[in-house]
């Protein structure tokens, strides 16, 4: 599963990374698809291998998450479409956290209706203590409640607003 | 192969686990709870998936995570009696999943120390997840516990029936003590005091009295399982024994 014996690549020079990236910008996550795979921070590393293969490290979000391999099969194909030759490879270490979300990727998701996480996993202790008030992506007030704590996909929690009365997802600090 | 069997124990308990919890899938009490159900079964099968390749690698015979999930027999598992006994009643559900995630969260927060960097890799991302699904066994645990009168009797019944069962997951064998020795993992009896503290807080708070330990203890983690496990796996490997190789 992890190919650990894979031969490491080079970073590859400005311009083709540049450009590597803006293939993969626009690259959607298959389940929140107003998101790129770059705003998700799933795209841990971009190599260039000596014969010219682009190497590019995948961290799974949740080790159970469906989309993980979704999301490696659109990224090589759209590679391939722009004229690449692409593997990538799981990256397990560190693991990924909500923190790696860009800010663009927040801005984003609220604009998509959903709560983007509400803090920085700074102590992963703090992952079994009570969540901060969360704010609804809708009208902003933070008199919102659990629904519960596992929503549509692996990633999310269920919660109401008790100002605007609108059910919403919450993107769960991990 | 004191390494293999280690690993393969962690990786059969959780997906055991998780199949008897993708039982409920459809049957659950509300949508939100079949949510949450499936999502704890998800995360189980993707960490049982990274032990499972990492027990086939350790093994050296070229079996996959499929062939280790599909093509065992039941005296072959090695997961804890404890994650094959039947869902019950949501409540039942509930307090067996809350033993565990106790005892998995304890286990891969000692593993984070671990000697051998694949297994410290998996522990990272798996005690992430058991964080979340503690905090939903442990709300539902208080819930119903401090609920009404016939919610207290399911689940302190439930303890009850299922306490025993624990006794398993804090008893070093052999294979433990070997792990222990060279630094791969904690010794089964080392979890027990922070799962103890651990489960006694929440307990307090279901206002369930915790019965007591009984000396007498399981082994499937060696294989001998109770019967409900090849029912399990009568129906876990059905598919792929009928149609070998079955692909999606």
């Amino acid at each position: 599963m992890v190919a650990a014996a894979a031969p490491i690549g080079a970073e590859p020079p400005p311009a083709l990374l540049a450009k590597l990236r803006l293939i993969l910008a626009g690259v959607p996550d298959p389940e929140i698809p107003v998101l790129s795979v770059l705003d998700l921070g799933v795209v841990r590393h971009l190599r260039e291998r000596a014969d010219g293969t682009i190497e590019v490290g995948v961290s799974p979000t949740y080790s159970g998450c469906p989309a993980t391999p979704v999301i490696k099969a659109d990224i090589v194909q759209a590679l391939t479409h722009d004229g690449f030759r692409a593997v990538t490879v799981d990256v397990l270490s560190p693991p990924w956290t909500s923190d790696w979300i860009s800010e663009e990727g927040r801005r984003k998701l609220v604009e998509f209706g959903i709560a983007p996480p509400a803090q920085a996993v700074t102590s992963p202790r703090q992952l079994l203590q009570p969540d901060l008030a969360i704010a609804c992506p809708r009208c902003n007030s933070t008199d919102t409640k659990k629904q519960s704590e596992f929503g549509s996909t692996p990633c999310k929690s269920l919660y109401r607003c008790e100002s605007c009365l609108e059910p919403f997802d919450y993107f769960k600090c991990i | 192969m004191p390494h293999c069997a280690y690993v393969l124990r962690i990786a059969d308990t959780s997906l055991i686990l998780a199949q008897r919890l993708g039982e409920w899938v459809g049957h659950a009490p509300a949508i939100e709870e079949d949510l949450g159900l499936a999502n704890v079964s998800l995360d189980l099968l993707g960490q049982a998936r990274m032990l499972l390749s990492y027990a086939g690698e350790l093994e050296g015979r070229g079996r996959s995570e499929d062939d280790l999930a599909y093509l065992r027999e039941e005296s072959e598992f090695l997961n804890a009696t404890l994650v094959e006994q039947p869902n019950g009643d949501f409540g039942q559900t509930v307090v067996r999943q809350f033993l565990v995630d106790a005892w998995q969260l304890e286990l891969y927060e000692q593993l984070l120390e671990s000697k051998d960097p694949r297994l410290a890799e998996i522990a990272a991302k798996a005690v992430k997840e058991t964080r979340y699904h503690l905090r939903y066994s442990a709300g539902w645990l208080v819930r119903l516990g401090d609920g009404t009168d016939e919610s207290h009797a399911r689940v302190q019944d439930a303890l009850t029936r299922l306490w025993p069962l624990t006794g398993e997951l804090f008893s070093t064998d052999e294979v433990d003590r070997e792990i222990a020795q060279a630094g791969i993992g904690p010794a089964a009896e080392a979890l027990l005091p922070g799962w103890s503290a651990r489960v006694a807080a929440v307990f307090a708070e279901a206002r369930l009295a915790a019965p007591v330990m009984s000396p007498f203890s399981w082994h499937g983690k060696q294989g001998r399982h109770s019967e409900h496990l090849g029912f399990v796996l009568a129906e876990m490997q059905s598919l792929h024994r009928a149609h070998p190789g079955a692909t999606w």
